[in-house]
């Protein structure tokens, strides 16, 4: 299956994928009206150390830990992709307790949020690779699960 | 063609479902479920008071999981006695399933302590079950006086709950401050501080005498030992839990206060296995064997037993305490064993703390704060050396930076 992957040593911590997923969530036609002058609640966020940077979001795990621990029943795995329904979230955090690579976070309704690969909103496929000028990050198949 | 037993349908339960199935396909599972529900989120009880969530979406599962799974469903039964010679478990209606394999996820009960005057308490709910939930709604309107008795998760989440519902809402616990099995004094104010905010009343070190009738109103009183009296239309008691481990202690199962198992969820006993809150096992964060009691360990559990139940092979061997649960908005989360050297970070409204000994992070509180909190939990499940990380810039944030480049290569270079 393929998925997201990160080169750190091409990651130059522009942030752009971060503006680039909001805006594939947004809904909205416009990069501008959607996000200008807001706070965005990306699916995907800069790590920075002292002399890396790169993008995480969801690895969508062989055994996701966050699929089991889900207190609502709110997050599955359905064609190797997490999903959460965010109408059955109640924003208890649990997902946040668990997951190993800090990839949830709530959005801007409070509720969880998380990286669907782009596969079910405007863009169809993921919006941070497709807008990474790099090439940081790229969409691919690496070894395959059972 | 194996035949599964599983008695309960709670978390556990269902992850066994899919734990078996994911492995055989064919094999007759029976699932013995004391409530008359399909699996539902309990912990969602409290939300759904508070028109949060509903009954539907409350599910745990969809509605055809069951029948997809290939599952025979026992609604409302419940299981008396396992025969381990003849591998039959008994029923209530005296009728009997054979097993092949068996599973015993059959949760907790509410402890309910000998109080004087209980008896003649009318309105008095537990507070763990859908029907709980359903029938302390029933109970209340926006003139109850409710007392709760336990400063716990369930009491708490049942005051939070409640807040905009009733009159006057009074939670009283042995214990000096709130949720004192995660928390201490001071961690504790910053969550009780959120509550009485919302109007909820505390009577903490203090615990009830008598239930009793004043006698010129004729209504309910709580007598506490302090001698305070305090009135109520409503009494919830959240005191604690206790493992249902009775079925496999009766017959000779290993187990203090649940049933104990090791990392494949096996008991003591020959083709029986046991998952979720009815179960004591090993915490990896400090090595002593006890209840775990949480709903990842028994999603995770349920599912490792039904692999190896229907003859894969799996492992649970990082189980820890964790908890993750909001009041009025305030998160707070704590993982592990609180021992070794303490790192503290306190504003007026967060706390971060992180213990670490012999180079592992050994547990944590943060209160208020709680991004990526899971990096460090994982740290704490995973046993990672402290000399391998960055561990002043963890302390700063959570933050997979500062891992060493291998190990970031392995958590984000491939399949994990």
């Amino acid at each position: 299956m393929k998925r997201v992957y990160v080169n750190e040593e091409w990651c130059l911590g522009c942030h752009l994928c971060e503006y680039n997923c909001a805006f594939a969530n947004s809904g909205m036609q416009d990069m501008a009206l959607a996000l200008k002058g807001k706070p965005i609640y990306p699916r995907i966020h800069i790590e920075e150390g002292e002399k890396i940077s790169y993008a995480v979001s969801c690895r969508h795990c062989e055994d996701p830990i966050c699929v089991r621990s889900c207190i609502a029943g709110a997050i599955s795995k359905e064609g190797g992709v997490v999903k959460i329904d965010r109408d059955k979230c109640v924003s208890c955090f649990t997902c946040i307790l668990v997951c190993p690579y800090g990839a949830l976070a709530p959005g801007e309704d409070g509720v969880m949020q998380k990286c669907e690969l782009c596969l079910q909103n405007s863009c169809g496929e993921p919006a941070c690779v497709k807008g990474c000028p790099n090439r940081a990050i790229v969409y691919e198949e690496r070894g395959e699960e059972a | 063609m194996r035949r599964y037993v599983i008695i309960g349908n709670g978390i556990s339960a269902v992850n066994c479902i899919e734990g078996i199935r994911s492995v055989d396909a064919e094999g007759r599972i029976t699932v013995i479920s004391g409530e008359k529900h399909p699996a539902y989120c309990r912990p969602l009880i409290s939300y759904l008071l508070e028109d949060r969530t509903d009954q539907k979406r409350m599910q745990y599962r969809d509605p055809g999981f069951y029948d997809r799974m290939g599952c025979e469903m026992l609604y409302g039964r419940k299981a008396v006695r396992i025969d381990k010679e003849d591998k039959k478990v008994e029923l209530y209606d005296g009728t009997l399933q054979p097993y092949d394999v068996l599973c015993v996820a059959a949760g907790s009960h509410p402890f309910v302590p000998r109080l004087n005057g209980l008896d003649a308490v009318e309105k008095k709910f537990s507070f763990t079950t859908l029907d709980d939930a359903l029938a302390l709604e029933q109970a209340v309107d926006k003139d109850s006086k409710v007392l709760i008795v336990g400063a716990g998760m369930i009491g708490l989440k049942c005051a939070e709950c409640l807040a905009e519902r009733v009159s006057e809402i009074t939670v009283c616990d042995l214990a000096d401050h709130v949720l004192p099995t995660f928390l201490d004094f001071e961690c504790a104010s910053y969550v009780q501080k959120r509550l009485e905010e919302h109007g909820i009343s505390f009577a903490l070190g203090d615990s009830v005498e008598h239930f009793g009738k004043d006698p010129s109103s004729g209504k309910n009183e709580a007598v506490l030992k302090s001698g305070t009296v305090l009135p109520f239309d409503v009494l919830v008691l959240a005191i604690g839990a206790r493992a249902n481990a009775s079925l496999v202690k009766d017959i000779g199962g290993a187990g203090e206060r649940g049933i104990a198992v090791d990392e494949c969820m096996r008991t003591s006993i020959q083709d029986i296995y046991a998952a979720g809150d009815c179960t004591e096992s090993t915490d990896v964060s400090c090595g002593d064997r006890k209840l775990l009691s949480n709903l990842p360990n028994a999603a995770m559990q349920g599912y490792v037993a039904g692999v190896n139940m229907a003859g894969g092979s799996a492992v649970f061997d990082k189980a820890i305490m964790m908890n993750s649960i909001s009041f009025f908005g305030l998160h707070s989360m704590t993982a592990g064993t609180y021992t070794g050297e303490l790192f503290e970070e306190k504003t007026d409204t967060s706390v971060k703390r992180l213990y670490t000994e012999n180079d592992l992070l050994k547990g944590f509180v943060l209160i208020g704060t709680s991004d990526r909190a899971g990096i460090y939990t994982s740290m704490i499940r995973n046993r990672t050396p402290l000399s391998s990380v960055d561990f002043e810039m963890m302390k700063k944030a959570a933050t997979t930076a500062a891992f060493s480049a291998g190990a970031r290569e392995r958590m984000f270079g491939g399949t994990v």
